[in-house]
C-alpha cells in the first residue's frame, strides 16, 4: 500500500492533469483518476509495480472513463456521442503531451475569464492537489467557500469552453504574469507547506523549477520576469537540504550548515541575476532573486552584506509596495542597524493593521522583542504567531522558544 | 474524511410529476449510484427513509420524555435519506453528491463529520 501512497503523491497531479486533457471535464478526470488509483491498488499487489506507472495510471483511467461513459450511453445521448468520439479519435497518451499537460492545466487554472481568487484555489487544487479544507485553512476561510469558487470555476472553463492549451506566442505574453504568479504560488506552497507535518515538500518546488523551464523554452523571446522567477526559486531551493534538521525541525539561516546548500543551483541562479540585473527594466522577481543571491553567495552568516540587501528592499518597495515586502525590509535593517531599528518599521507596518494575521510578522517581532531583552512582549509575540501557524515544525519552532522565553 | 449527503426533495411534487416507469427508473438508478460508490470505496453507508409523515419527534425535559408527530421543519422539502461517503476533500464530496440521481429532482446537503473530541480525565 505504501508504494501505491508514494505513486499518488508523485503522479496523482501529472496523471489528472493528463486525464483532464483526454476526457475534456475536471469532474470525470477526478473520477477516472480514483478509478484508476483502485484498479492500481487491486493490481499493483498481486502483478507488481508496472515499469510506467504514470503512462499505466492515464491508460487505466482513460479506459475506465470510457467505461463508465458507455454504460451512461444507453440513457445519455451525449455520453455515447462522447463515447464514440473518444473510440474514434484513440488519444493514445503520447510522452510529449504528458510532458506539457501540466502546464495546460495551470493556464486554464489561471485563465483571466477566472475572478483572481479562484484562479488560485483551483490552481492549489487542481496542480498541487491540496484539500480544499487546506486552502481554506491557508487563506483563513470557511471550506464552503472555497469549495463553491472551485465548483463555479469549472462550470466557467466548461461553459465558456476555455482551451486546455498552452496559448500562441503573441497571447502568452499577456497570460504570463498570470502563469508567472501560480508557478511561484505552487513553489512557496513546497517552500514553507502552509499546513500538515512537512515543513518543505521538494515535490511541489521541483514541479515549480521544471514548470519554470518549460515555460522559458516556449517562450518566443527571453522574458526577465521568467528568468528572474527561476532564479529565485533556484537560489532558495539551493538552501533545502539546510533548512530542516534531521528532526524535522526548523534551521533559520543563521544557523544553517553552508556546506549544504546546492552550488550548482546557486550558480545557475546568481549566473541568472546577473543577465537580468543588466538590463534597463527590474523586474520584482529579478530583485527578489538579486536578495537571495546575496544571501546565497555570503560565506558565513555575518559576512552577508545587509547594506546590499536593505539597498535591494529599497528597491523591491518601488516594483511592489506590498506591506509583506516592507516587512522583510523591517527583518533586514534590523540586522543593518540593529533590532530596535528593525522594530520600529514592524510597529509601524502592524499599526498600518494590513498584516495582523500574517504569521511571519508575529514572529519576525517576537524575535527582535527577544534580542532586546524584552521578554513579557516578546513571549505576548510568539503567542500570536503561533496562533496563526497550522504548520507542525514551524509549530515546534515557536513553542522552543516560548519555552526559553518561560524562565 | 467523511461526508455525510442529506437528501432532501418535496415527495409530492416529485411523485406527483412522475409516472409509474419513471418512479421505476429511480430506483433503478439510485440504487446503481450506490452500487457504483460501493466499487469506487466511496461508500460507507446508505439508506432512504419512509415518508416524513411516519416521523415521530422525540424530547426529553426535566426528565418527561414527550413525542410530536414530525416532520422537524415545515418545509416542503423532506429528508428523505442519506449517503455517508468518504470522500477526499469537500469539492470530492460535492462531486458525489452531484451524481445522485435525486440531485436533479432535491436539493443534496453534504456535510462534513464531526469527530467528538474525547476529554481525557472527564467523567464519561
Amino acid at each position: 500500500m505504501t508504494s501505491i501512497d508514494a505513486v499518488w503523491r508523485a503522479e496523482s497531479r501529472r496523471v489528472l492533469a493528463t486525464l483532464i486533457r483526454l476526457l475534456r471535464d475536471f469532474d470525470r478526470a477526478e473520477e477516472a483518476l480514483n478509478d484508476a488509483f483502485l484498479a492500481a491498488a487491486e493490481q499493483w499487489p498481486r502483478d507488481g509495480v508496472p515499469a510506467n506507472p504514470r503512462a499505466w495510471l492515464v491508460s487505466a483511467g482513460r479506459f475506465k472513463a470510457i467505461d463508465r461513459l458507455r454504460r451512461k450511453a444507453r440513457f445519455d445521448r451525449v455520453a455515447a456521442e462522447l463515447a464514440l468520439a473518444d473510440e474514434e479519435t484513440e488519444m493514445a497518451p503520447e510522452p510529449e503531451h504528458i510532458a506539457d499537460d501540466r502546464l495546460r492545466l495551470i493556464f486554464v487554472c489561471c485563465h483571466p475569464e477566472l475572478p483572481p481568487d479562484a484562479q488560485i484555489a483551483l490552481t492549489l487544487r487542481e496542480t498541487c492537489g491540496l484539500l480544499t479544507e487546506e486552502i481554506a485553512a491557508a487563506f483563513l476561510a470557511k471550506p464552503s467557500a472555497i469549495a463553491q469558487r472551485i465548483v463555479r470555476a469549472k462550470s466557467r472553463i466548461r461553459d465558456l469552453g476555455l482551451p486546455y492549451d498552452v496559448p500562441e506566442p503573441e497571447e502568452l505574453a499577456v497570460r504570463l504574469d498570470a502563469v508567472l504568479r501560480t508557478i511561484y504560488l505552487i513553489f512557496n506552497e513546497g517552500y514553507a507547506a502552509s499546513h500538515g507535518t512537512e515543513l518543505v515538500r521538494v515535490d511541489l518546488c521541483d514541479e515549480a523549477i521544471r514548470l519554470c523551464r518549460l515555460l522559458i523554452a516556449l517562450l518566443p523571446e527571453s522574458d526577465s520576469e521568467a528568468e528572474g522567477l527561476l532564479a529565485l526559486m533556484l537560489l532558495q531551493h539551493a538552501r533545502g537540504a539546510a533548512r530542516t534538521d534531521r528532526a524535522g525541525d526548523l534551521v533559520l539561516i543563521a544557523d544553517q550548515d553552508r556546506r549544504l546548500w546546492n552550488r550548482s543551483e546557486i550558480a545557475e541562479g546568481v549566473a541568472l541575476v546577473e543577465g537580468a540585473m543588466a538590463r534597463p527594466v527590474l523586474t520584482a522577481y529579478v530583485i527578489e532573486a538579486a536578495i537571495a543571491a546575496e544571501h546565497a553567495i555570503a560565506p558565513t552568516a555575518e559576512a552577508t552584506d545587509w547594506r546590499e540587501i536593505v539597498q535591494l528592499y529599497d528597491l523591491l518597495r518601488r516594483a511592489d509596495p506590498s506591506p509583506v515586502v516592507a516587512l522583510n525590509r523591517a527583518v533586514a535593517v534590523a540586522m543593518r542597524d540593529g533590532p530596535e531599528a528593525g522594530l520600529r518599521e514592524i510597529n509601524a507596518i502592524l499599526e498600518g493593521g494590513r498584516l495582523d494575521d500574517f504569521r511571519y510578522l508575529h514572529a519576525a517581532r517576537a524575535d527582535l522583542l527577544r534580542r532586546l531583552g524584552r521578554r513579557d512582549e516578546a513571549r505576548a509575540a510568539y503567542a500570536a504567531a503561533l496562533e496563526l501557524t497550522h504548520q507542525a515544525a514551524e509549530q515546534r519552532f515557536i513553542e522552543g522558544r516560548l519555552n526559553e522565553l518561560q524562565d | 474524511m467523511r461526508y455525510l449527503c442529506l437528501v432532501h426533495f418535496d415527495g409530492n411534487e416529485v411523485f406527483g410529476k412522475l409516472d409509474a416507469p419513471g418512479k421505476i427508473q429511480l430506483d433503478i438508478d439510485s440504487l446503481g449510484y450506490n452500487e457504483e460508490l460501493e466499487a469506487s470505496g466511496n461508500l460507507v453507508a446508505t439508506q432512504a427513509l419512509q415518508s416524513a409523515n411516519t416521523a415521530v419527534l422525540v424530547r426529553v425535559r426535566e426528565g418527561r420524555v414527550s413525542t410530536t408527530d414530525g416532520p422537524f421543519i415545515e418545509t416542503k422539502e423532506q429528508l428523505a435519506g442519506f449517503i455517508l461517503i468518504e470522500a477526499r476533500d469537500l469539492n470530492e464530496a460535492i462531486r458525489i453528491a452531484s451524481g445522485i440521481p435525486l440531485a436533479k429532482l432535491g436539493t443534496i446537503e453534504v456535510r462534513a463529520i464531526y469527530d467528538i473530541p474525547r476529554h481525557e480525565g472527564a467523567a464519561p
